[in-house]
């Protein structure tokens, strides 16, 4: 029997765009951030909103057993929202610091905004034209990281926190 | 002297320029290569998001501390993932991706060839 070796080929072409194409549409095509979790989070240097010459580095992340970095602007309505969650956390839990980072905003603003829905921040910084957000894969506020003491991020809230994250920021870090 | 002098300043003046739209066409390279990923279907260098435009500040900085394409690219990715670069990086989840358009081309070449060869073969016969 003479094998026809075109046909051949062209049945395993077929064969192999319909595997591919199966594979493809398993692929979960949204985007986020959150496979950042479980690596560490890069250097960086923090200055202090109102004093100057402060600053905190990755270094002092290290005396706390979890911290969450939160970036947050005036002008965002989302941040407001969450911002009750936030002060609930550091007024119910003691094993969390919470460092505020302040997105491309006015100072002023940002202090407004403090006084009027209170400061849950052990340390607020600013980042006026966002690259330390790049420094922890921010692509849009409001945004959280939990990183543990050795600097691994365990968690990452793209969006504002909710009851629903509220917990399990809580389990997290139980 | 005064000629010589005028021709030096001519030369340092042109290669500077030259440097400078070097550097920015290298720019604009990387930036048409980076996805805005807050926007729909445009580059960094089509963009004029916020996000964009921090983008565009990180990898200056990094080009003018003499990080190459390659380890901006990397730097980004390390943070955003292989979604952010339009041009993905050879790893061996895409291999086939990289690698089947060269061996379909020495398939078909090779195809090519065993039929000439037939075809003269025949004729000879």
């Amino acid at each position: 029997m003479k094998i026809n070796i075109s046909k051949i080929i062209i049945f395993s072409f077929v064969i192999f765009c319909l595997f591919v194409f199966q594979k493809g549409l398993k692929i979960d095509n949204s985007y986020d951030t959150k496979s950042l979790i479980g690596n560490k989070i890069s250097k960086f240097q923090l200055s202090e909103i109102n004093i100057h010459d402060l600053y905190i580095s990755e270094e002092d992340l290290k005396k706390n057993k979890f911290t969450l970095i939160n970036f947050f602007a005036s002008w965002c309505a989302p941040c407001r929202a969450e911002h009750k969650y936030l002060v609930k956390l550091s007024s119910e839990n003691n094993e969390i610091k919470i460092i505020g980072i302040n997105f491309k905003d006015k100072k002023d603003n940002a202090i407004n905004f403090l006084k009027e829905l209170g400061n849950p921040y052990n340390f607020v910084g600013k980042d006026l034209d966002g690259k330390i957000s790049i420094v922890f894969g921010v692509y849009g506020i409001p945004e959280s990281i939990i990183v543990n003491s050795d600097l691994t991020i365990i968690k990452k809230i793209i969006g504002p926190i909710d009851q629903i994250q509220y917990n399990e920021i809580l389990s997290t870090i139980q | 002297m005064k000629i010589k002098f005028i021709i030096i300043i001519t030369y340092i003046l042109i290669e500077a320029s030259a440097n400078s739209s070097g550097s920015r066409t290298k720019l604009l390279d990387i930036y048409q290569n980076l996805r805005c990923l807050v926007c729909q279907g445009q580059s960094i260098a089509d963009s004029n998001s916020d996000f964009a435009t921090t983008i565009k500040l990180v990898v200056q900085d990094q080009f003018n501390e003499g990080k190459d394409e390659d380890e901006i690219y990397k730097f980004l990715t390390s943070k955003y993932g292989e979604w952010i670069v339009y041009k993905p990086i050879f790893n061996k989840n895409n291999f086939l991706l990289w690698t089947l358009p060269y061996a379909v081309l020495i398939f078909g070449a090779f195809i090519i060839f065993l039929l000439i060869r037939k075809t003269k073969h025949n004729k000879v016969n």
